[in-house]
C-alpha cells in the first residue's frame, strides 16, 4: 500500500494503562457462553425429560427421530450405527449451535473472552501472530448466512411447537382441548426471542435492503431494512436474551417432565 | 478548586517507545477538560510540552490522546469524568509513530487514503449538470460524513495497535470512508475486491473498540465494516451468489 513502514511498540499480554475493571466484561461473557455451553451439551446428551404433555424443549425442536410423541418419524431407526451416541438433540443442534457460532456479535465477543483478541479494548495480546478472519480457519465464519437460512426455518417450525402447546388432554374426559400454561408463554416468548435476534442478523440486514445504494427505489425492502436495522441495533441484547430464554424453555421443560415442578394453566 | 495529579508522557528521542512519564500536580476545577490541564501545565510548568489542538470542541480532531489508557479527545474529556484521587495519565497514541510528548506521527492515515478509489458519480441526472438523490439514500451514507479523522478508532484497533498490519491493513477510520463511497447512491465505483485483497477487511474480527471510542458516535462496525464484509461475502465466498453470477 505504502513503502514507508510504521514502527510502533507493541505491548505484552494485559499490559495497559487502563484503571478501569477492563475484565469484568470478558470475564463475565467467558462464564455466561461457557455455562449454556456446558448445559447445552449436557442437556442434548441427555436424550430424556426433553418432553411434558404437548411442550417440547427447542434444544430437541424439531425432533426427527425419537421416543416423545413430537418425533416426525417414530423412534430411533435402526440403521443408527450402535456405538454413536444418540438424542434426538444431537440431530439438529449443530445448526442453531453454529448460526450462533457465525454471528457477527458473538464472534467479537468470544475472540476477546476466550481468545484475548485483544482481552479488552486497548489492552495488550498474548500472540504476536495474526490472522483475523483473511486466511484458514476463521475465513469459514464468512457461511454464517447459510446457518441464518437454516435458522429462519427453525423459527417457523418453533412457532408451530407453540401452537401445539396449546393443546391440552383433559385428565378426566380424555379429550384434547385448547389451553394455555406457564409452559405455553415460555416457548412464546421464546420465539419472539429468537425472532428478534436471527430477523436483525447482520447478513438478514444486508440481504433484505443493505446491497442496495439506492434503497428507496425498492420499497418493499426498504420497510424491511428498517426493520432489521432496528432489532439489528439490539442484536446484542437479543443475543443474550434468547440464549437464556431457549435454556430457560428447556429447563422449565426438563423440571416438569422429571416432577420436579408441576405447570401452571391459566385456561 | 483542588490539587490534581497527573502523569504526562514526556519522549527523549522520536525512537518508538523512548519516554517516560513526568508527573505534575496542578490546579484543577469544575469545567475544565484535559486540554485546559496540559495548556495550564504547558503555561506554569513545562513549556516546552509538546501538544496538538485547534478547535477545543471536539470538531477538529486534533488532540487525540489516551487518558488513562483510553484512546480520547482531550478536549472533550471532563474533569467529573476522571478519579482525580488518583494520578491520570495522558499518553500519546500508540499505534502512530511519536514525534514528541503527546503529538504523533499520523500522516500514514493520509497516505493510506489515497489508495482508496475515489468517488466517480454517475452520469448527471438532469441536462444542467446536476443530481437527484432521495433522502433516504443519502441518510445512511449521512452517518459516516460525522468523522472528524481524530484516528482514535485506528488507534485501539487491535490489528494496527497491538500486530503492526500497518503495510495491509487500512484500519476502521478507512472503512467508514470507503462505505461513505461505496453506499453512495451516485457512486459508479467498485471497490469491493480492493476491500478484500488490497485492504484486508478479513482481519477485523468485529470486536467493536472502534466503535467504543468514536467521538463522533458512528456506528463503525455494525454500519460500515460489517455491511461491506458481506459485500465481499457476495462476491467471494457465497457459492450460490457466485453460480448465479456465472449465468448471468
Ligand atoms: S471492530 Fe475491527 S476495525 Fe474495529 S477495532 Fe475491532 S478489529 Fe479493528
Ligand atoms: S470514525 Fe470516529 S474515531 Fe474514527 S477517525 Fe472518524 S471520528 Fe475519529
Ligand atoms: S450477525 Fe448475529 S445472527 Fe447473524
Ligand atoms: S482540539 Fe479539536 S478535537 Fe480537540
Amino acid at each position: 500500500m505504502e513503502a514507508i513502514p510504521v514502527r510502533i511498540v507493541t505491548r505484552g499480554f494485559g499490559e495497559t494503562s487502563r484503571r478501569d475493571s477492563w475484565w469484568v466484561t470478558p470475564v463475565a461473557i467467558f462464564v455466561g457462553l461457557g455455562l449454556f455451553v456446558v448445559y447445552a451439551t449436557w442437556a442434548a446428551f441427555q436424550n430424556a425429560h426433553y418432553a411434558y404433555g404437548s411442550y417440547l424443549s427447542p434444544f430437541y425442536a424439531p425432533e426427527i427421530w425419537g421416543d416423545s410423541p413430537h418425533a416426525w418419524f417414530g423412534p430411533k431407526p435402526d440403521w443408527w450405527p450402535s456405538l454413536a451416541p444418540f438424542s434426538p438433540a444431537l440431530l439438529i443442534l449443530p445448526f442453531p449451535g453454529l448460526f450462533r457460532f457465525t454471528c457477527y456479535y458473538y464472534r467479537g465477543a468470544y475472540y476477546k473472552s476466550f481468545w484475548a483478541d485483544p482481552p479488552a479494548c486497548a489492552v495488550g495480546e498474548p500472540r504476536k501472530t495474526y490472522w483475523g478472519e483473511n486466511s484458514f480457519p476463521l475465513i469459514f465464519q464468512n457461511i454464517h448466512r447459510y446457518f441464518m437460512y437454516v435458522a429462519v426455518i427453525f423459527l417457523f417450525l418453533l412457532a408451530y411447537d407453540v401452537w401445539l402447546a396449546t393443546h391440552f388432554t383433559n385428565p378426566q374426559t380424555g379429550a384434547e382441548e385448547f389451553g394455555i400454561g406457564l409452559g405455553t408463554v415460555i416457548l412464546a416468548v421464546n420465539v419472539v426471542l429468537l425472532s428478534s435476534y436471527t430477523l436483525g442478523c447482520h447478513v438478514a440486514r444486508h440481504l433484505l435492503g443493505g446491497l442496495f445504494d439506492e434503497i428507496s427505489k425498492h420499497p418493499v425492502c426498504d420497510k424491511a431494512y428498517s426493520c432489521s436495522s432496528a432489532l439489528n441495533s439490539r442484536h446484542q441484547l437479543f443475543a443474550w436474551c434468547s440464549l437464556f430464554s431457549v435454556a430457560g424453555s428447556d429447563i422449565y421443560i426438563r423440571l416438569l417432565s422429571m416432577g420436579i415442578i408441576s405447570d401452571v394453566r391459566f385456561f | 478548586m483542588a490539587t490534581a495529579t497527573f502523569k504526562i508522557w514526556r519522549t527523549h528521542s522520536s525512537a518508538p517507545g523512548d519516554g517516560t512519564y513526568q508527573t505534575f500536580q496542578t490546579e484543577v476545577s469544575e469545567g475544565m477538560v484535559v486540554l485546559d490541564v496540559v495548556h495550564s501545565i504547558q503555561a506554569q510548568q513545562a513549556p516546552d510540552l509538546a501538544v496538538r489542538w485547534n478547535c477545543k470542541a471536539g470538531k477538529c480532531g486534533s488532540c487525540s490522546a489516551e487518558i488513562n489508557g483510553n484512546p480520547r479527545l482531550m478536549c472533550m474529556t471532563r474533569m467529573s469524568q476522571l478519579n482525580l484521587s488518583e494520578p491520570v495519565t495522558i499518553e500519546p497514541m500508540r499505534t502512530f509513530p511519536p514525534i514528541k510528548d503527546l503529538v504523533t506521527d499520523v500522516s500514514w492515515n493520509f497516505r493510506v487514503k489515497k489508495g482508496i478509489k475515489k468517488f466517480k458519480p454517475r452520469q448527471p441526472d438532469a441536462p444542467d449538470g446536476t443530481w437527484r438523490m432521495a433522502q433516504r439514500d443519502v441518510d445512511r451514507v449521512q452517518e459516516f460524513r460525522k468523522c472528524i479523522e481524530c484516528f482514535l478508532c485506528q488507534d485501539v484497533c487491535h490489528v494496527l495497535r497491538d500486530h503492526n498490519k500497518h503495510d495491509e491493513f487500512i484500519g476502521p477510520r478507512f472503512f467508514v470512508y470507503a462505505a461513505n463511497l461505496e453506499m453512495n447512491p451516485l457512486d459508479t465505483e467498485d471497490r469491493v475486491d480492493d476491500l478484500k485483497d488490497a485492504h484486508n477487511i478479513g482481519y477485523c474480527n468485529i470486536t467493536k473498540c472502534c466503535t467504543k471510542v468514536c467521538p463522533e458516535h458512528i456506528h463503525i462496525t455494525d454500519n460500515a465494516i460489517i455491511p461491506l464484509k458481506e459485500r465481499v461475502v457476495s462476491r467471494h465466498y457465497d457459492p450460490v451468489t457466485r453460480l448465479l453470477r456465472m449465468f448471468k
